[in-house]
């Protein structure tokens, strides 16, 4: 168990600055994702953290004890990277036990350590196999076996689930993040799927182009995310944005999209005309034969217990998150109903979110 | 008349069943999807059909005419694949224009560039016509692949997971795109994936394939609502249906035969101990944004269902569950009616 924080932690590589002062601290025990499409310098951050990169600026401590210059064996991490790199010509008590013998710890205590971490994994029964004939669970487990066996203070995982398919990988998402509670870890997990992240997460970090965007918990980042980034990054559909050309008064309680009076939670700041975009997640759509706001629907995906239904607008694409029973038919003009409690108001120059009631508000409801 | 009829079809590689006694008719301007883990013979199939395989039995037939015998090039078909395969020399145009300029078309050079113009519209690449093909995004490169299939007008489209290697954003971009040019042109495709949600979401039916066999052929709701299995049932639905043995519900709480349970994650109702039903622990809640999942063990079973974000669960809650709509399975994983049990009780 370890905490972990970074101070305005900067990385260039020649002119190029990968990392833009990112500071954040990770609790004792928490499981803190740090999401963000490929470049955005989630993996150099946490290779910083490894001690395999060193940082150009800022600092970054482990319990309270600055580690910046130190190397990264003498840092107390598992790093953990795409799993599955398994040694094929051991066995699995050999496989698991492989970092233990590399620092020359007694053979009583390897076994020992070997059996504990393997009872913990539940693979106990499988300690004399050869990896070979082992399914991908299997493997994926004795990999992960192979890591938690020296106990470190910390865990950095980059995207260990990446190279499996969807169905195994949202098994193996359950199974680390019980692993990561059985063992009381603290671990430090990267990933580009949002998905992953909402799932596992205790915090999530998400970065874009070498800076923080948001940290918050999974539900506070779906709920009031602080930029149109981070608003498109999360959420399966994404959140859909109707363009509007407004000024903002302090108090307003409504926006006019297209001629019609859109409700919203009160706006906590003046601002000029200019253009702004009005965030609405697909859950909080709804159809409304009387609505002024119309559309015309241009698809419907059938998702078992939910459809998608995509609609154009004046003023942009919007998709709705409706039961499935609901009959939708394409090129049909519909009026729409947006929930007011739960709309977002962006900067559409900037992408940042207007402070509102909804931002403002504490938990959800 | 069937566009593209399979009647008993099968085919093997050396002692591999690939395909085994396949019966399919796609109607004219329908959108069929076969699903299936790798190895299931989608991929099988769509060879067959285009000639590139010939079956070992049965036959293949096209717009009512026998092809079995005939070479890829007689058959009207058109293939587009997962890698998109262009010709990085040429321009976007060039790449389109290209199946329409083969020798055995000789197309008029006018009708070709109306051709292209058109097909480049309907995907919205036409500002991207005098571009090489290397200098374009990943998407844009696929939609030139599939424009490639487009410009022709064959009987059927033959489509292997050609989304398979964009991400998820662009995937789901295409996925509506495709599904609006199929039905604007009222062209007929059969789509081979692993992925449910593309089946769930452009199929007018989806076939529901294993081990070379076609299992279950249905509409979307028909495949998620009424299952013939419980194969089929854990094929569709994210998270995956819960399949419980039948003897946690209690003996006579379904039909004698029924040895397994299906519940889908959003016919199982969270309320306070309190209220009759089965009691389960939470064990642990995966927020979703929108909903939460919630992961219970019912005795040592896992359950998945779902919740509002604003119930408030937290792991180690004790809960009391109640079932709607369970799917019924035999021993061998067949789908047992629930009419059988309103007679039963």
């Amino acid at each position: 168990m370890a905490e972990i924080k970074l101070e305005s932690v900067a990385k260039t590589f020649g002119t190029f600055a990968a990392v833009k002062g990112v500071t954040f601290t990770v609790d004792h025990g928490s499981f803190f994702v740090i999401l963000g499409p490929s470049g955005c310098g989630k993996t150099t951050t946490l290779r910083m953290i490894a001690g395999l990169e060193l940082p150009t600026a800022g600092r970054i401590l482990l319990d309270g004890e600055d580690v910046t210059a130190r190397r990264a064996s003498a840092r107390d991490i598992a790093f953990v990277f795409q799993l599955f790199a398994l040694y094929p010509h051991m066995n699995v008590r050999q496989n698991i036990g492989f970092p233990l013998r590399c620092q020359n710890y007694p053979r009583a205590e390897i076994g020992q350590s070997v059996e504990e971490t393997a009872r913990l994994l539940r693979i106990d029964h499988l300690l004399e196999r050869r990896v070979g004939g082992l399914s991908g669970g299997d493997r994926q487990r004795v990999a992960l076996g192979r890591a938690i066996v020296r106990r470190p203070k910390a865990f950095l995982m980059d995207e260990p689930l990446g190279a499996l398919d969807s169905e195994f990988r949202r098994l193996m998402c359950g199974e680390l993040r019980e692993l990561h509670d059985r063992i009381d870890a603290t671990t430090i997990y990267i990933t580009h799927d949002q998905l992953e992240a909402m799932a596992m997460a205790d915090r999530i970090a998400i970065m874009n182009q070498g800076g923080v965007e948001q940290i918050g918990t999974p539900q506070e980042i779906y709920d009031r995310p602080s930029s149109m980034f981070v608003a498109d990054f999360i959420g399966a559909p994404p959140m859909s944005f109707i363009g509007v050309q407004a000024a903002l008064q302090r108090g307003d309680r409504s926006i006019r999209i297209d001629g019609v009076a859109i409700e919203m939670p009160e706006v906590f700041e003046d601002r000029a005309e200019g253009k702004f975009a009005l965030g609405v997640r697909p859950e909080n759509v709804s159809f409304a034969d009387a609505s002024p706001l119309r559309g015309r629907v241009i698809g419907a995906e059938y998702l078992g217990t939910t459809q998608i239904v995509t609609v154009i607008t004046a003023s942009g694409q919007l998709k709705a998150r409706l039961p499935s029973g609901k009959t939708v038919r394409i090129d049909e003009s519909v009026g729409l109903a947006l929930r007011p409690d739960r709309l977002s108001l962006f900067d559409a120059m900037s992408g940042r979110a207007l402070p509102s009631a909804l931002y403002a508000g504490g938990s959800r409801g | 008349m069937a566009e593209v009829a399979l009647l008993e079809v099968s085919k093997s590689y050396g002692t591999v069943e690939a395909v085994r006694d396949l019966s399919l008719s796609i109607a004219h301007g329908e959108f069929v999807v076969l699903l299936g883990p790798t190895g299931a013979g989608k991929t099988t199939t769509l060879r067959l059909i285009a000639g590139l395989e010939r079956p070992d039995r049965g036959n293949v037939l096209i717009q009512g005419r026998v092809v079995t015998d005939e070479v890829p090039a007689e058959r009207d078909v058109a293939f587009v694949f997962q890698q998109y395969s262009l010709y990085p020399h040429l321009t976007v145009y060039d790449n389109l224009a290209f199946p329409l300029r083969s020798p055995a078309r000789r197309m008029n050079e006018n009708l070709v560039r109306r051709r292209v113009q058109q097909v480049a519209e309907l995907l919205h690449i036409e500002h991207k016509l005098g571009n090489r093909a290397t200098a374009l995004s990943g998407g844009e490169m696929q939609r030139v692949a599939i424009g490639r299939a487009l410009v022709r007008e064959p009987a059927v489209y033959l489509m292997d997971e050609p989304l398979s290697s964009l991400d998820a954003k662009l995937r789901a971009e295409l996925r509506l795109e495709l599904k609006r040019i199929q039905r604007e042109l009222g062209t007929t495709i059969l789509y081979v994936t692993h992925d449910q949600i593309e089946a769930m979401t452009m199929a007018d039916r989806i076939g529901v394939m294993s081990e070379g066999v076609l299992i279950q052929l249905g509409t979307p709701r028909e495949i998620y609502e009424r299952p013939n299995s419980a194969y089929v049932a854990s094929r569709l639905g994210t998270p995956a249906i819960n399949l419980i043995p039948a003897e946690l519900l209690g003996a006579d709480a379904v039909p004698p035969q029924v040895r397994t349970v299906g519940l889908r994650t959003e016919h199982i109702r969270i309320s306070s101990v309190d209220r009759p039903g089965p009691l389960a622990r939470v064990h642990w809640v995966e927020h979703l944004g929108d909903q939460n999942h919630v992961h219970l063990k019912l005795d040592t079973h896992s359950l998945v269902t779902l919740a509002d974000p604003v119930q408030p669960l937290k792991a180690g809650d004790q809960v009391s569950l109640e079932f709607t709509e369970p799917l019924y399975f035999d021993q061998a994983g067949n789908r047992v009616a629930a009419d059988a049990f309103r007679g039963h009780a």
